[in-house]
């Protein structure tokens, strides 16, 4: 096979994962509709009425730009991981780069993500949010994020082949991340001391990026977005490395 | 021209199943566990060039599979070398890749580019395809509803489309009803005819004598004898029959 029939795959299996995602579904794609604003409308109770936050203005938006990423992120990064220990067959029976699998993992995703973009960007104008040229960084943060996710499945699919209990290890960072990255509270509430080290997590970076960008309509820190840059491609490149180096002795371990 | 070359070519497997969950790895940095490994193949050399169609045969557990596994690039080996040259289309397992949700048409165009067709060679043999399948209008209804003949009448039908240059094939010869082997069968010959290379393994020496030329035969992953068929074929007849009667031929 040549490589230049590679894309054609990619598109068939990312055609085939979004298929078998919404087939079954009574509602299809609406479930993935429905459930940031669940969680939105939990949060949104729990600090306008239990623990009122007043220094927030426009709660539910701004919730919204936390939990669409992290939800992006958590989503793409526990399916992904599995993606290559989960499809023994296809590693063991078709000649084809391994690394197309995770590839097309973090694609399916992304179209799962873009359904939810669009929300986010529809609910902000609903808002009253006006349009500005700074919604032109969007492809951009949203793109480095992708990076960043990228590398993360492509390193941890591959060692999720020899330590097979990493999923459960990765769902507790998941867990603890949700509280770990400023979803429903505000990065300025973070003490200076430990807010340089916030600004490093990519899905800090996004979402304070996502209310500079919507909310405040400003651009995003520049400090932030070198940040965000050098920790997404530092991810890719490690994350491609660790999967070629493992991906030698996927066929024995599988 | 030289299609598939293997240069003393070895393949190990581990044995100890301790080491996939994370306490598994923690304990072997602390304890020496001696380490069981099991050659697959051992050394093994041969060469298969245009048009020739070699047959691969020994016992269960010869290493025949694992021969396939690595001309197709699976895996790799410990030592020696794998050289292949050309499309390769490998019939191992197959519908590996066929998801039980989609149709058959669905399933159609994902298994065909994985085995190497581009999308306008797909949308060209499509109906081809379908034809040879004779699964008719069952095509766009979801795999689960398919008997295991049809699902691997689709396989076969899928594959043989590929168009490959090198066909392997591994104990595929079981598809479907009497009629559609027999299809199978001369689509099989016709690629032959057209001078493609060709390895198979099969434990029916009648295929062998109507598919290929040549043979290998290997035995606890050594290569014992290379050759033409007939003669390679006879050899392993008389060992089989030679060790029979013993109680037990594997511990020969």
């Amino acid at each position: 096979m040549t490589a230049a029939n590679y894309p054609f795959v990619v598109q068939n299996l990312v055609l085939k994962d979004f298929k078998i995602r919404y087939r079954n579904m009574s509602l299809g794609v609406l479930w993935s509709l429905l459930n940031p604003f669940i969680m939105m409308a939990v949060l949104v109770f729990v600090f306008t009425n239990v623990f009122p936050d007043q220094t927030v203005k426009g709660f539910p938006l701004f919730i919204l730009c936390g939990l669409i990423p992290f939800n992006f992120f958590t989503l793409a990064w526990s399916s992904g991981m599995v993606c290559v220990a989960d499809n023994a067959s296809f590693v063991k029976r078709i000649p084809l780069p391994r690394a197309l699998l995770p590839v097309s993992n973090v694609l399916a995703n992304c179209i799962h993500m873009l359904i939810q973009i669009a929300i986010l960007l529809s609910f902000t104008l609903v808002l009253g949010y006006p349009i500005t040229r700074y919604w032109l960084f969007l492809p951009l943060v949203w793109a480095l994020e992708v990076v960043f996710v990228m590398g993360l499945v492509l390193a941890t699919c591959a060692i999720d082949v020899y330590v097979r209990d990493l999923r459960y290890i990765v769902d507790s960072v998941i867990r603890v991340l949700f509280w770990a990255v400023p979803i429903f509270y505000s990065i300025d509430r973070v003490p200076a001391r430990f807010r340089g080290w916030y600004e490093f997590n990519p899905i800090t970076a996004l979402t304070v990026s996502l209310r500079q960008i919507l909310m405040d309509a400003t651009a995003p820190d520049t400090r932030l977005l070198w940040k965000l840059s050098l920790s997404a491609l530092l991810m890719f490149t490690l994350g491609w490395a660790i999967f070629q180096h493992l991906q030698r002795r996927f066929y024995e371990r599988l | 021209m030289e299609r598939i070359v293997f240069s003393g070519v070895s393949k190990k497997f581990s044995l100890s199943t301790q080491r996939h969950l994370l306490s598994g790895h923690i304990g072997s940095w602390f304890r020496r566990s001696e380490h069981q490994v099991l050659w697959a193949l051992k050394n093994v050399s041969f060469t298969v060039r245009d048009g020739e169609s070699l047959a691969v045969i020994g016992a269960n557990g010869a290493g025949k599979s694992t021969l396939l596994n690595l001309a197709t690039g699976l895996c790799e080996a410990d030592e020696g070398e794998v050289r292949l040259q050309g499309r390769l289309a490998a019939l191992l397992e197959l519908g590996s890749g066929f998801h039980q949700e989609l149709t058959g048409a669905e399933n159609l165009r994902i298994y065909g580019s994985l085995l190497g067709l581009s999308r306008s060679r797909t949308n060209a043999v499509f109906d081809l395809i379908v034809d040879f399948s004779e699964l008719g209008h069952f095509i766009h209804r979801p795999i689960r509803t398919y008997s295991a003949g049809m699902v691997l009448r689709l396989a076969f039908s899928v594959a043989i489309h590929a168009d490959p240059d090198i066909l392997l094939i591994d104990e595929v010869f079981a598809v479907g009803d009497q009629s559609f082997q027999a299809k199978c069968f001369e689509r099989m010959l016709r690629f032959r005819q057209t001078g493609k290379t060709m390895i198979c393994v099969t434990h029916s020496a009648d295929l062998l004598r109507k598919m290929c030329d040549k043979a290998i035969w290997l035995d606890h992953g050594h290569l014992r004898l290379a050759g033409d068929l007939e003669e390679v074929l006879q050899a392993y007849q008389r060992q089989v029959e030679n060790t029979a009667p013993l109680a037990s031929p594997v511990s020969s």
